[in-house]
């Protein structure tokens, strides 16, 4: 298993503020990476981190693989605009190869057999040529999977996918993504969701204000103090 | 019946009917194609805006006494659809605000350049000829098709060109970055064919109007296809038959040309309306 990534010691910041330091941790392939947090502990600005679209004020972002802006499939947090837009499943999935298609101006037949193929691995054939809008949120959830799996098929990051889905959707979409980090792909998943966290994760980043609290893997995290804390305070029913 | 006929080839005789249908058809298919892309965009206005900032242009190029008007009225639109595109993303100013900020500026500024250094005795006709473009389509010179026809050449190319980008951009700006699109490049490109287009059809409607061009197809064509492509297809017919209805009409009833256009767009729009609120309640 080679390592993907490597953080040491980074902080991250907005137009020279810094918002979250003290960052170490690693990724390595076919880890299921979790980063819990709460809103404003700078899971945003890591993310952008990790994409490539924000440079760390200090600190070491290592990639020893050599990855690029464009190797880590993304699933963003859903904007107003796209619910009200007018677009096929085939056509949201196919704009998932776009940044492999450079200049080109049309699809290559390869790249429409990735988007049929990746389609019918996430069960979605049969909503293709449905209107995206008119799906559920678990349904349209699989749909953006997918075109970030067309994409780049080694590493997913996710935002959040689970938000506003019901228990069972967001059920459905766990296991889906389990089944496909089971298949290779190293996964990185931003939540809120101290359970299915340390159900599905093989590893777990805490971060909390301002500074890490915790990165191992999840036997670790349930055992230390922070993990026992919160562990506690799901059980309550107070998170 | 047969009287309307007679009507119709007397007008036709006239190159200049023709030079109206001909710029009136090219500037609807063109205004429609990326309609739809502000519409979703939430862009609508920028129709609005950036021919407010032509008028003002063309006030400032009888100021100098600019022959052609369209070296000074290209240039300073073109940059003022990328300022506004680019406030769009750093929201130092708002989206909408920048645009009403603009919008209303440059028609204050166009209006009083007229009127303290009047190039014309018909301060007041002139204006109104800007704004709701009530004659100028008829008065179009060979030239000024010419022109039209290579713009929107040049307007219908990029589009095809860029298609995907464009729907993959707009779809979700932050995940075509994140996946090493350029998208900043993209929606530059979103921004000079916006001004390129708003240019061209000040001509046709005036200034006032050109919002209606943008959006009515667009709109139209959402309330009944699923698809971005179908979307597209059917607000470039929409807006087609619209303008050619709209200029017949106007030949034949001596209505004004643009706002003529505009209310058939208006009326296509609730017909469409009417017709998904039957397929829903089909379908439900």
């Amino acid at each position: 298993m080679g390592n993907l990534l490597y953080c040491k010691d980074i902080s991250l910041g907005w137009e020279g503020q810094t918002v979250v330091s003290g960052l170490n941790f690693n990724i390595s392939e076919g880890d299921y990476l979790c980063i819990l947090g709460e809103n404003g502990s700078g899971k945003s600005t890591l993310i952008k981190a990790l994409l490539g679209l924000n440079k760390p004020v200090s600190g070491m972002l290592i990639q020893p693989a050599g990855m690029k802006a464009g190797d880590i499939g993304y699933l963003p947090q859903q904007t107003a605009v796209q619910r009200d837009f007018p677009a096929s499943v085939r056509e949201i999935v196919m704009s998932g190869c776009l940044p492999r298609s450079g200049l080109r101006p049309f699809y290559t037949k390869e790249e429409k057999q990735l988007a049929e193929s990746t389609m019918s691995r996430l069960g979605i054939t049969d909503l293709a040529p449905r209107c995206y809008r008119e799906l559920s949120g678990g349904q349209q959830q699989r749909v953006l999977l997918a075109r970030a799996l067309c994409a780049a098929q080694k590493v997913l990051l996710l935002d959040e996918p689970v938000t506003g889905l019901d228990p069972k959707a967001q059920l459905g979409l766990y296991e889906l993504i389990s089944g496909l980090n089971k298949n290779g792909v190293t996964i990185i998943m931003v939540s809120h969701d101290f359970a299915a966290a340390t159900t599905y994760a093989s590893h777990i980043l805490h971060i909390g204000a301002h500074h890490q609290l915790f990165f191992g893997t999840t036997e670790d995290y349930l055992a230390s103090d922070v993990g026992k804390m919160f562990s506690e305070r799901t059980v309550s029913g107070d998170e | 019946m047969n009287e309307f006929a007679e009507k119709l080839q007397l007008y036709f005789s006239y190159p200049f009917v023709w030079y109206a249908l001909i710029v009136g058809l090219l500037i609807a298919l063109c205004s429609s194609l990326l309609g739809v892309t502000l519409v979703l965009k939430r862009f609508s206005y920028i129709g609005d805006g950036l021919s407010h900032v032509a008028f003002g242009a063309m006030a400032v190029a009888g100021l100098v006494g600019l022959t052609n008007d369209m070296y000074i009225v290209l240039p300073i639109t073109v940059l003022s659809a990328v300022l506004l595109l680019r406030t769009g993303q750093n929201a130092k100013i708002n989206g909408d605000a920048a645009i009403a900020m603009i919008s209303v500026g440059a028609l204050a500024v166009g209006y009083m350049l007229m009127n303290v250094f009047p190039s014309s005795a018909n301060i007041t006709g002139d204006v109104c000829t800007t704004l709701f473009g009530s004659t100028s389509i008829l008065t179009l010179k060979e030239t000024d098709v010419i022109v039209c026809i290579i713009m929107s050449i040049v307007v219908i190319a990029a589009f095809l060109l860029f298609y995907h980008k464009i729907f993959a951009v707009t779809f979700d700006e932050n995940f075509m970055k994140a996946a090493g699109v350029k998208a900043g490049v993209y929606n530059l490109i979103i921004a000079i064919i916006t001004a390129l287009i708003i240019v061209l059809a000040m001509n046709l409607v005036g200034s006032l109007l050109i919002s209606a061009l943008i959006i009515f197809p667009a709109l139209s064509a959402m309330r009944l296809f699923r698809s971005f492509r179908s979307v597209v297809i059917c607000s470039a017919c929409v807006s087609v038959f619209c303008a050619g209805t709209g200029i017949f009409t106007s030949i034949m009833a001596g209505t004004p040309v643009g706002s003529t256009i505009v209310v058939t767009d208006i009326a296509v729009f609730f017909i469409f309306c009417l017709l998904s609120l039957f397929g829903r309640r089909k379908a439900g």
